[in-house]
Parts: structure tokens; sequence; C-alpha cells
């Protein structure tokens, strides 16, 4: 117990192992949040889901904060709602079975761009006669656009840019340079002000309602921004943080243990066990470990947990098998070993109670000094294409990118994103490691 | 008649005993070992590239599919009576799997591959092409080992010699500024070299727009050899050096660490106190006693050139043996992955079997077999 306070009082001293601790615990708190926060049934769907669950987000869409480092401010996208008291609803009775529903909405706009789209979502309840409604479009400067009227069903959508009639009423090839421009300006600008969208909506029966959803495409969202499938990011960036840090775990964990028991065992009872582990050793050395794990990812099974099995098996008989069996060949001579056998304790008492304990201090750096590489070596998987298909993680997100040529197209918010969370991962836990195995391995702290 | 025994077996005695013999000996059985080692590692890789006849179930299905739809796209076919046609297609596919292979059960192909392995007849690929559209599996290497033997040879030869070169003059500084700096460095090399290209990639092609984002020469090529090769170095540049940066750190950190203990020892001390020159210490206290592990080391790394850097061959588009093996793994083509593991198995064991005896040749202490 001293000696781990004494150890634990060096590692403060070193400022990359604090870094290190620091970063690593930052990641775990990430990680608790996530699972709590977003169930994993609920990530799940959401990943694999398409437009049905991402409709609101314009695709490609770099984060909100992009705006704090660029001079020309990009719109950011919104969503809002009638249905859930986001967008002003008032309903009238002028008399008989027809009903009057008017929507509006304003909407500040202080960007120095156009947005990509809007759309409008309607959904109505009616037994046989269709609502109508009628849409105008007020701009800071009181011009209002009518800008179409017509009979929804059921679920009705609207979008603005699609709309070949709004398109020559305007008299421009895009709407939104049509609806938001500054018509002072020679070159198309927008026009900064509070805009206002109004929906007049008629029904003709007596339960007959409207509901509709304003869905604005700006050229930002969010906190992570968007990908090619309207994907928020922040959601695999949120959810890869367990799934690597478990990976790196169990991976290095079951490594090290199997390991460490294999090279005990072996060193224990010498001859033909020793040999064979050795020999085993020697095959694993020639086998392309990369290419059977590429080989299992594509005939056998992707999921996260197969290749972390594979990975371990591959792991195990190494050259560290051959270091932890030096030092085991030296503790099976010492003293209190000799004590142990003299007192009649049992071959697995001996491995489990007194050899394999006397090696967790040198185990330790190496366990926390391996996890990047595990870490690391689930993103490489995921970029040749063979990532995990049901589970969001960081590298799945740079192979989307990777696939869908971000780099080349300028997202480079996509790589960076997902790149930046795995460098700190790898580093947080390499810097930890490094100070860790000087200081337990004193022969390193004098160099 | 029992003194010429006596003398018989008194000579084998004295021949047993002699250094050739145990030379000899020790030759024999580790050619052996090592050659088991081979065949166990081989096979393990022919077995997994079969998943247990998983693949066969998928090449037998992938025949039946395009023999199907090349039958419905054959105007011809449309006449014959269902019967006729049937029997046509199952004709068809079954001299499809003859020419693959797969008519022969699981355990006959494996050791027919791995006796054809062995000998070194890779035979040919079955969907795999090389560039001038032979399908022989030798072919198909050779052509991609330029690619890899220039962009891994060039960036792990560098690595090393500048590695060595740096750890050495590191390790008379120990403790300085810049022995501070490659320590606080050293876990940078927990980050890949892909991971290292990416970013690369995003720098000096996606922004600065100054070099390629991947492939290995210009489409379309030079024509002028001068411009061909310029060509090529301007490719290579970001490849060999996200795979230089990513080992060059801890590579650094673990020789100088590495020469700090050796140059620690007594003789060492001692030449010091003689007043020997700094380069006379190196070379003759520090190099010497540390040249077996450098050879060691320096093995290793050229049969590693073998194997390419399959993701980093990837993501840069480099045509080499480590993105050809993953086109293989991805097209199930089995003598392309069993030719590529078979001659690293090689390369490995050779290797290994040479290291002993040059270990004995520049270690006076290290006998062979002794």
């Amino acid at each position: 117990m001293n000696t781990i306070k004494s150890s634990f009082k060096q590692i403060l001293q070193y400022p990359s192992a604090m870094i290190g601790v620091f970063v690593i615990l930052i990641l775990v708190g990430i990680a608790i949040y996530t699972m709590i926060t977003i169930p994993y049934e609920e990530a799940i769907r959401k990943w694999r889901g398409g437009e049905e669950v991402w409709y609101q987000n314009p695709r490609y869409a770099p984060p909100a904060w992009y705006n704090l480092f660029s001079k020309k401010k990009q719109p950011i996208s919104f969503a809002v709602s009638s249905a859930n008291g986001q967008m002003q609803k008032v309903v009238n009775h002028p008399g008989g079975d027809v009903s009057t529903i008017d929507i509006t909405y304003s909407f500040d706009y202080s960007y120095d761009d156009f947005p990509q789209e809007l759309i409008l979502y309607f959904k109505s309840s009616y037994a046989e006669k269709q609502p109508f409604v009628s849409i105008q479009w007020i701009t800071p400067d009181q011009r209002t656009f009518k800008v179409a009227n017509f009979s929804i069903s059921r679920q009705t959508t609207y979008r603005f840019t699609q709309d070949e009639k709004l398109i020559r009423k305007l008299k421009v090839e895009n709407p939104m340079v049509g609806l938001f421009s500054d018509p002072t300006q020679p070159t198309p600008t927008p026009l900064k002000g509070t805009y206002q969208l109004i929906i007049n909506g008629a029904a003709f029966e007596e339960n007959a309602d409207l509901d509709a959803e304003f869905v604005f495409h700006g050229k930002l969202y969010g906190l992570a921004g968007t990908d090619n499938k309207r994907r928020d990011l922040v959601l695999p960036l949120l959810w890869g943080t367990p799934v690597a840090l478990a990976f790196g775990l169990l991976a290095s964990i079951g490594t090290l243990v199997l390991t460490m028991i294999f090279a005990a065992v072996g060193t224990w009872y010498g001859g033909w066990v020793d040999a064979l582990i050795q020999r085993i050793t020697e095959v694993n050395l020639v086998l392309p470990f990369l290419s059977i794990l590429i080989m299992v990812g594509t005939f056998y099974s992707r999921s996260i947990w197969v290749i972390l099995g594979v990975t371990i098996l591959l792991s195990i008989f190494t050259g560290s098998i051959k270091s932890y069996r030096a030092i085991f060949l030296q503790v099976k001579e010492s003293g209190y070993i000799e004590a142990a056998r003299a007192y009649g304790a049992s071959n697995a008492r001996i491995i489990f109670n007194y050899l394999i304990p006397r090696m967790i201090p040198l185990l330790i750096p190496g366990l926390v000094s391996s996890i990047p590489s595990f870490v690391f070596l689930e993103a490489s998987l995921a970029i040749l294409g063979l990532g995990d298909p049901v589970l969001p993680t960081w590298g799945k997100i740079i192979n989307d990118a990777d696939v869908d040529g971000a780099l080349y197209k300028g997202y480079y918010y996509w790589v960076l994103e997902p790149a930046v969370l795995l460098m700190m991962t790898g580093l947080g836990f390499a810097m930890l490691g490094y100070a860790l195995d000087r200081v337990f391995n004193p022969r390193l702290r004098e160099l | 008649m029992e003194s010429t025994g006596q003398v018989q077996v008194s000579l084998f005695k004295r021949f047993t005993n002699t250094t050739f013999f145990r030379v000899l000996r020790y030759t024999i059985l580790r050619l052996i070992t090592l050659f088991i080692t081979v065949v166990i590692g081989v096979f393990l890789t022919i077995l997994i590239a079969n998943m247990g006849g998983y693949v066969d179930q998928i090449m037998k299905n992938d025949i039946r599919e395009r023999v199907i739809m090349q039958m419905a796209a054959d105007p011809r076919s449309h006449n014959l009576s269902p019967d006729v046609r049937k029997k046509l297609i199952e004709e068809r596919i079954s001299l499809e799997e003859k020419r693959m292979g797969l008519d022969q059960p699981l355990v006959v192909r494996s050791a027919n591959y791995l006796r054809n392995a062995l000998t070194l007849q890779l035979g040919r690929a079955i969907n795999m092409t090389s560039d001038s559209g032979s399908k022989t599996v030798r072919l198909i290497l050779l052509e991609r080992l330029p690619a890899t033997i220039l962009l891994m040879g060039t960036s792990e030869l560098s690595l090393f010699f500048i590695s060595i070169f740096i750890a050495l003059s590191l390790s008379r500084k120990y403790g300085s500024f810049w022995d501070k700096v490659i320590i606080a460095l050293s876990p940078t090399s927990s980050v890949p070299p892909w991971f290292y290209g990416i970013f690369f990639i995003l720098i000096f092609a996606a922004i600065l727009k100054i070099l390629p984002f991947g492939g290995m020469v210009d489409v379309p090529p030079p024509e002028n050899t001068l411009d061909y090769v310029l060509s090529v170095l301007k490719h290579m540049i970001l490849p060999a050096s996200s795979l230089i940066i990513s080992s060059l750190f801890l590579s650094i950190y673990n020789w100088r660490t590495f020469f700090l203990i050796y140059s620690s020892e007594d003789y060492v001390e001692m030449a010091k106190a003689k007043g020997l020159p700094q380069k006379d210490i190196e070379r003759r206290y520090i190099l010497r006693p540390t040249l077996p592990t450098i050879i060691t080391n320096f093995a290793l790394m050229l049969i590693g050139i073998w194997t390419g850097a399959i993701i980093t061959e990837t993501v840069f588009l480099w045509p080499g043996l480590g993105r050809t093996l993953y086109r293989a793994i991805g097209l199930f083509d089995t003598p392309v992955i069993v030719g590529s593991t078979i001659i690293y198995a090689y390369l490995l064991a050779i290797t290994v079997f040479l290291l002993d005896f040059v270990y004995a040749l520049v270690d006076p202490r290290v006998k062979v077999g002794g």
C-alpha cells in the first residue's frame, strides 16, 4: 500500500502524467455523460436513421462556432414547429364548419450569406375536405411576398427552392436569393433584420386542424456540424468515446492478463508446456496480424466484439511473453517461492498468488501505454471500411469523410473533430503510460 | 575387431565434439524448427483465408449469381426451354467452380495451397489481375514490389539511420534541453502513420495545395524520365514523412536509452578516463557491443518492408504491396494472400536463421549452438 502511495506521489511530479490524467478524466466524464443521456438503443436508432430522423439538418454543415472565427457570418440552421408552441398559432371560428388557422413566425437574420433551403412540413387532420394554406413572406423592409398557396393532405412538404412558380415570380434562379437579398444592392447581398413567415390556413370541417414545422437549412449546424447524411456529428463523437475507451481498455487488459498467465504457467511448469508456448509465439510472429484482422472483418464479422476477441488472441503470444518469461524465471528462484513450495502450496496457488502479483507493478505502465495502439487499431480498421456496422465510432466518422472526399471538398471539420478526439485519447494514455514507466522502472528513471 | 570398433567410437566422439559438428547439428535443428514454424503459420493463414469454408460459400453464391445473370443477358438463351436452360446453367456453374478449384473438398484444397506455397509455386489469382493483364500471383506481387520498396525502403532506412544518429548524440548530452524535448515527444508515436497522413493531406494538399493528395505519379505520367522521377518524389513526400514522423521520436528515445545503458558500463568510463577521443569511444566502446541489437533491428526492419504499410498505402492511394493485399482480401483472392504471407514467412525465417551466425561473427562472446 505504501509503495502505491509513494509511486502516486512520484507520478504527481511529472507534468506530462498530470496532463494525461486530466485528459483521461475528461474522456471518462464524456463517456459516462453520454451513456446516461443517450441510451444505447437511442444512439443506434439515430445513427442508423435516414431522412426521417435527420430531415431538420442540412447536409455538410460545419459547426456553428465557425462564425466566431470568420468575418463572413454564415446562417445557422434551426427548426421550429407550431405543434409544440415554437411558432405562434391562432385558431378562429368565423362560423359554420370553417375555421382559420394562422401560424406566424418571426426570426432575426443577421448573416452575410444565404441559407441552403427553407422547408415547411404540414400535418393536418380532416375527414374529407383538405385544408388550404397560403404562405406569405415579409422582409425587414416590409416587402411582402406571396410565396405559394395550395391545399394540403395529411402530410405535405413544401420546399421553397423547388417551387417553379416561386422561382418565376421572384425572377431569380435561387429563391433564397430572392427572398433574402437587399434590393438596393447591385450584387445579391442578404438583408439583415427580422423576417416574418405567415401561414394563413383554412380548414373546412368541424374537427379539422393543421400544424406546420418550419425547417431552416442554414450553412452551419450545432456544436459539431453534420455529415453527408444530415446526421448531427455530436452523436457519434459522444458515443465514440465510451466505445474507444472500452475497446482500448478491454483489449489491453485482456492481452496483458492472458499473456501474463501464459508466461507464468509456462515458466512454472517448464518442460513441454514452456516449449509449446515458445513455439506458438514463434508461429504467431509469422502470422500477418493486420491481414488476419482484415480477413476476419471482411469474411466473417465486422462486429467490434469479434474484432476485439481476435485482437486479444493474436496479441497474447508476442515478444512480451518472452520478456515476462525472463522475469518469471528469476522470480521462480526467489526464496519466498521456495518457502511456498516447502509448505506444500499448490501450483495454481503459487502461480496466481505469488508469481503474478509480483508482476503487477511492472505491468501497469505497459497496460496504460498499450491502450492507444488498440484505440487506433479500431480506427485503422474503420478507415479500411471494416468498422463496426452498427456502432458509431470516431474511426467510422473519419472513414465516412474519407469515402466522401471530405478533405478534397473542403469539409475539414468532418475529419478534424474525430481526429482531435482520437489524438487526445492516444496522447493522454501514452503520456501517463510513459511517466508510469519511469516511476515503476527505476532503471529508466536514472537515465 | 574390437580395437577398430573402439577407434571408430572414439573417432565419432572426437567428431561430435568438433565445432563443425556442433554448428552442423545446430543448423539442422534450427532449420527444421523454423521450417515447421513456417508450415504451421502458413497453414493457419490458409485456413483463416478460407474462414473454415465460409468463403467458399460466398464464392459459390457469387458464381451462381453471375452465371444466372449472364444467361439472362444472353439473347440466345431466351429460346431455350427451361429444362435445357437449367442444365446449361448448372454446367456452367460447375465449370466455373472447377476453374476456381471449388469442386475439391476444403481439406484437399488447403493441403494443395500449402504444398504449392511452400515450394513457392504461387499459382494464379482467382479474381485479381496485374496491370499488364496477367493473373499470375508472382507477377501481381512483383509489379507492386518496386512501389513498396521505394516508399517503405526510403522511409524505414531514413528512420533507422536518423534515429540512431540522433540517439547517439543525445546519449552524450543526457539531460540536455533536446534530450528532454525527445522524451516529451515520444508519446506522439502512439499515433499511427496514416493518422499523421490525414493531417498532412489536410495541411499540404487541401489547404496549401502544394503537394498531391495521393497516388504515385501525375496523371498522365510525364514522358521525360527526369520529370517522371520528380513527380514520383513529389508524391512520395507526404506518405514517407508520415511513416517517419509516426515512429521517429519513440525510436530515438528507445535507442537513446539503450545507448545510455551501454555508455554507463565500466569499460566506457575507463576509456573516458584514458582520454580517448569521443568518436573512438562511440565507435569502439558503445557501438561495437550494441552491434548485435542494431543488426537485429535492421534485419527485422528490412523484412518489415515486404508487408508494406496497408493503411498508409490505402490512405495515400500508393500502389504498393500493402494495398494489393488489402484488395486481395476484399476480392477473396486466397492465392494472393497466401503468396504474400509465405514470402514474408520465408524472409522472416531466413533472417532469424542468419542472425544467429551474424551474432557469432560480430560478437566474440556468442558461440553458434553453444
